[in-house]
């Protein structure tokens, strides 16, 4: 992913916490995904506003963490999600 | 959570076994529950919510065709309302533009349309509804404008399997995110028009080509699910994703079962929503205990690398064909059944007169299409 891309979910497509598992999950059609700390962290950032350049700098604030450490980390799992159509790229 | 087991993620609501279609390749049981013994909309209501404390995340409407409930769009705001994701199965008859919008307001979340053909002469003559495809493609347009996510759901046979380039066009030009390619499956009603609907040999390696170079093509535009022709196969399906541990199957009149052809299994005994909650049938009913793990396998299942893999693949399977449910699923390569069962598909598939069988209902009198 591009950091001027604005990665954005889909109708169809949101966050849910699972009361029974106590884990978040993201709903898709037809799936559920289950999401550990850091997929969570980064898809609560996807407004469908801000650019993935804007989203890995916030998160690196956030977590103080090397911003192209997170961009390589986050970049991956939303590049997956963006595959099977669970995300959509403007 | 008992002894392991861990809670469903999915549930198949069959709301109603009442279709205007007629398919040959109807995976219902031959004898269907009838109108009068359909649960109401309250007990309905109640279940979803039972299934969503349960731990069920993904809630499918099916049937026959959901869209012949009256209370279609009540029962999808109940289960949004229970917290559920809901995915509509229908063939689309029976939707109108008015329905798809309150349906919308209600909160559906998906679609999943089903395509016997890509056009009208093969779509309704598999259907066995005259004028069919036309109204789907309707329906299709006003799923497209209320933006509703779509996946096509092509059910492939002997006689329509030419046409699979054409429906993964057909899904792009629909606006959908994923194409299940689902080759004939042969449960219920479907079992009888083994002559009139297997594919042969060569149609279903072609098939497989076909998906795997598609799949390379349309990469991040059209996602593609396949079902490959398992007859012609020589490993079988991981059956529900292991019985008994991702998803439960609910039928019209109640009765909650480990997968949606459970009922071909003569000893399994069910216990029905209306008597006992949901947990307790998922957790406790025996029928569900039946093929939970490993441990009722007999040999070559025992002692295989792939027993977590594939489970012995479909247990309705080896019932149907082996005539008892704990064997081997005759797909595999191990089954001593293998060799009688790909020969047997062969000749299936070589049966090229065969007429199709159209499922018919109790109290239905309509003339198939041809």
């Amino acid at each position: 992913m591009l950091a001027q891309e604005i990665p954005t979910l889909p109708r169809g497509v949101r966050l849910h916490y699972d009361k029974v598992r106590g884990k978040w999950v993201l709903l898709a059609p037809e799936r559920a995904v289950t999401l550990d700390q850091i997929g969570h962290a980064i898809l609560n950032e996807v407004d469908g506003q801000r650019s993935f350049g804007q989203i890995t700098t916030a998160l690196s604030e956030k977590y103080n963490a090397p911003q192209d450490q997170i961009a390589e980390d986050s970049g991956g799992f939303l590049d997956a999600l963006r595959a099977r159509r669970f995300l959509d790229v403007t | 959570m008992n002894r392991g087991v861990p809670p469903p993620i999915a549930m198949l609501a069959e709301l109603t076994h009442r279709c205007p279609l007629s398919c040959p390749y109807c995976s219902n049981p031959v004898e269907m529950a009838k109108q009068d013994s359909e649960m109401d909309t309250d007990i309905w209501t109640r279940v979803f919510e039972e299934a969503a404390a349960l731990g069920v995340l993904q809630l499918h409407l099916s049937g026959g065709e959901p869209a012949s409930r009256r209370d279609l769009v009540t029962l999808v705001k109940a289960a949004r309302q229970a917290g559920l994701y809901t995915n509509l199965i229908t063939s689309a008859i029976g939707l109108s533009e008015r329905r798809l919008h309150e349906l919308d307001e209600a909160g559906l979340d998906h679609i999943q349309l089903s395509l016997q053909g890509t056009d009208a002469v093969m779509a309704d003559k598999v259907g066995g509804y005259r004028g069919g495809f036309d109204r789907k493609m309707k329906a299709v347009e006003w799923i497209k404008a209320i933006g509703f996510p779509l996946t096509l759901n092509f059910v492939l046979h002997r006689h329509n399997a030419h046409q699979l380039l054409r429906a993964l066009e057909l899904a792009q030009e629909m606006g959908a995110r994923r194409i299940e390619v689902a080759t004939v499956q042969f449960h219920g009603w479907a079992l009888q028009n083994r002559d009139a609907l297997m594919p042969t040999r060569d149609q279903a390696q072609q098939v497989t080509q076909h998906v795997i170079e598609a799949r390379q093509a349309l990469k991040g535009e059209l996602v593609i699910d396949y079902v490959p022709a398992d007859y012609h196969d020589d490993y079988p399906k991981r059956c529900m994703g292991g019985w008994g541990t991702t998803g439960l199957n609910v039928t019209p009149d109640g009765q909650v079962l480990p997968c949606h052809a459970a009922q071909s299994i003569p000893h399994l005994q069910f216990d029905r929503v209306q008597d006992k909650p949901l947990a307790e049938i998922w957790y406790n009913n025996s029928a569900f205990n039946a093929y939970r793990g490993t441990e009722w396998m007999s040999e070559p299942c025992q002692s295989c690398d792939r027993k977590t893999i594939d489970f012995g693949g479909c247990r309705c399977q080896a019932m149907a064909i082996v005539g008892d449910a704990n064997a081997t699923d005759p797909v595999c390569i191990k089954s001593p059944h293998h060799k009688d069962l790909q020969s047997q598909a062969n000749q299936h598939a070589a049966s090229i007169d065969a007429p199709f069988v159209y499922r018919t209902a109790p109290g239905k009198t309509r003339e198939p299409a041809e």
